[in-house]
């Protein structure tokens, strides 16, 4: 922060030979320079309420006709100009939660490794190929998840997973494409991964190497320094970390949309087809015929914006609120 | 059976009991973390390998040049462009915000906008493409390429401005306070002192978010979809042919040639946006490094 942060610019002492007109201009390009400045800045938080409105605004014909009735409704026949997310919310809260529940551990311990256990020249090396795997436009990890990863799941590991874990329902019979739940939640997490991984690695650092070097010595194990030092002094932070982690896998659109099948029922086996506010959005948005159809896209498009808001601001607040001083630093 | 109470002394040292298993757990804990880093790297390197293997044989000049269905031509050409619109939106504002907060807010200030720029960076990708069709598309009645840019504009303008003023944080303050001294004018020691320090650390920030909006799709889907592939078109104004759209779209047909396509544009865009994510990655530690440093 500069020294004069009072919020009007002040002019610096000018001595006796500058002439009046270079003092003028200087006032001049001094409030010019901080009226530009600030209009940028007004733009820029504008812009989010800016959107919020026009959302909003797009979902109001849809807002009128069904309510808060639309969230639990599972009835989804554009035909028939009746619309319901219950579905969508289901898939959702599937997929992410599944991405997350997969993808948080595993970045957690990518963290851990890259901070503690990795050679310095090894983490180098690693840590931004990990993060590499977030500059994949969703795109193309869609196209290998349509191409080659989905045939992959629907001939070997659901059929797999099928035989031995067949009694717990989510494990129910591989469908006919391998389009389903299962392969977008784990292009999801593979999409969640380098989120987590890059901000836990961020936290890990910053825990103060003589707290661990202090459990060393009284003889901990490497487990146990991250057990009763690192993962304690760092849980607000990696919470805050995982929410914006599944931020990030409730709103991605296009990877989802071309996985998952476009289902639309609510079907427990996990193998089957089903469907995402933000997948439905793109699956659908382009071929909307009616007001209506399209009002109630957007109207997904206003939950999946106060969910995303929502999550933001959590994890925003967590790791301000919680966090061990200096931790959380985004 | 008991132990004797003095070890002997000629056998070496073993863990046993407790500690031993303590530290099996830990061998173990440090197993699994090292297996999810192999994880990671495995999809990494099976996604990269697919598009090599799969794209490879694709390419051509013929293909980047010519247009459909020689080429895909237009549709680099259009990525290009609307990369550039939206940059050249997205990088003054971004860079205003970014100099605000670091000379004009108070800490107050700096803390709002900075939620304000991480809430617009947690949006969705899809909601921005929702706004700009409804703001621009609906409103003119007709797809364009500059509703397109406008998306990938909110998409870029976070990334520009927490980066820049990231950099710019680090301008040592000596050099302010000298040019102060010298009964400098504020804007002008803005603009002749602490941007041409920090100007590195921008741009390449920029180069970093363009690289992300390069590749995004849901914006694009529902603002400059209804294209024609054959001809070359920079004019904002009506839908511009674009890569990302175009694998969406051929990946949804299925069609065996189509997905070929799609796997030689994939590579290209990949490739395109890993070398500048690195580059610019490489460069940024850099310039920060030298003005930590100075």
């Amino acid at each position: 922060m500069s020294a004069s942060a009072s919020a009007a610019p002040r002019i610096a002492g000018r001595g006796a030979g500058v002439s009046n007109l270079r003092k003028r201009g200087d006032r001049f390009g001094d409030r010019a320079m901080y009226g530009i400045c600030l209009l940028a800045a007004l733009l820029a938080i504008g812009t989010i309420f800016l959107v919020g409105y026009e959302i909003v605004h797009g979902a109001i014909p849809a807002i009128e006709k069904f309510g808060l009735g639309f969230v639990t409704s599972t009835n989804w026949q554009p035909n028939f100009g009746e619309f319901g997310a219950g579905v969508l919310l289901f898939g959702t809260a599937v997929t992410s939660g599944f991405a997350l529940l997969l993808g948080g551990p595993i970045a957690i311990a990518i963290g851990l490794f890259l901070t503690l256990l990795a050679p310095k020249s090894v983490a180098a090396v690693i840590g931004p190929l990990v993060e590499l795997l977030a500059a994949i436009p969703s795109v193309i990890l869609g196209l290998w998840g349509l191409v080659v990863l989905a045939p992959f799941l629907q001939e070997h590991v659901e059929p797999f997973l099928h035989d031995k874990l067949g009694f717990i329902p989510i494990f129910g019979a591989p469908q006919t494409t391998g389009l389903s739940v299962f392969t977008a939640s784990l292009i999801l997490t593979i999409m969640v991964i380098p989120i987590i991984a890059s901000i836990t690695c961020d936290l890990f650092r910053s825990v103060p190497p003589e707290l661990q070097d202090g459990a060393a010595a009284l003889g901990a194990t490497r487990w146990e320094v991250v057990r009763g030092i690192v993962l304690p002094t760092t849980s607000s932070g990696v919470i805050a970390a995982c929410i914006l982690g599944l931020g990030r896998a409730l709103g991605e659109a296009i990877a989802v949309s071309q996985v998952i099948g476009a289902g639309s029922t609510i079907d427990w086996n996990l193998f089957a087809p089903g469907s995402t506010l933000a997948a439905q959005i793109a699956l659908q948005f382009p071929g909307a015929l009616t007001e209506l159809h399209q009002a109630a896209l957007f109207y997904c498009g206003v939950i999946l914006l106060v969910i995303g808001l929502v999550a933001n601001l959590i994890a925003g607040w967590i790791g301000r609120r919680f966090s061990y001083s200096g931790a959380v630093n985004w | 059976m008991s132990e004797p109470l003095i070890p002997d002394s000629t056998t070496p040292l073993t863990p046993s009991g407790n500690l031993r298993r303590r530290q099996v757990v830990s061998r173990i804990t440090e197993g699994a973390a090292t297996g999810a880093a192999v994880v990671a790297l495995a999809a990494l390197v099976l996604v990269l390998w697919t598009l090599v293997s799969r794209g490879a044989g694709v390419i051509s000049l013929d293909f980047l040049l010519k247009g459909y269905p020689e080429g895909v031509g237009p549709m680099v050409l259009g990525t290009v462009a609307i990369s550039i619109y939206a940059t050249a939106m997205a990088m003054p504002i971004g860079v205003l915000v970014a100099l605000y907060i670091s000379e004009y807010s108070g800490a107050k200030g700096a803390r709002t906008l900075k939620l304000a720029l991480d809430l617009l960076n947690g949006l969705p990708s899809i909601i921005l493409g929702l706004f700009a069709f409804i703001f621009i598309v609906k409103a003119q009645e007709k797809q364009s390429g500059f509703a397109g840019a406008v998306a990938l504009a909110i998409i870029e303008l976070p990334l520009i401005a927490r980066g820049s003023q990231e950099v710019l944080q680090l301008v040592p303050k000596h050099l302010r306070e000298a040019s102060e001294a010298l009964g400098v004018a504020r804007w002008r020691t803005v603009l002749t002192v602490i941007l041409p320090s920090a100007i590195g650390g921008i741009v390449t920030s920029t180069v970093l978010a363009v690289a992300r909006a390069a590749g995004e799709t849901a914006p694009l889907i529902l603002t400059t979809s209804a294209f024609d592939p054959k001809s070359f078109s920079i004019n904002p104004f009506e839908a511009m042919p674009n890569v990302p759209t175009w694998i969406y779209k051929v990946s949804e047909e299925g069609s065996v040639e189509g997905i070929n396509e799609a796997w030689g544009m994939s590579l290209v865009l990949v490739f395109i946006i890993l070398v500048t994510a690195l580059g610019a990655r490489a460069l940024l530690a850099r310039s920060k490094r030298k003005l930590s440093s100075s």
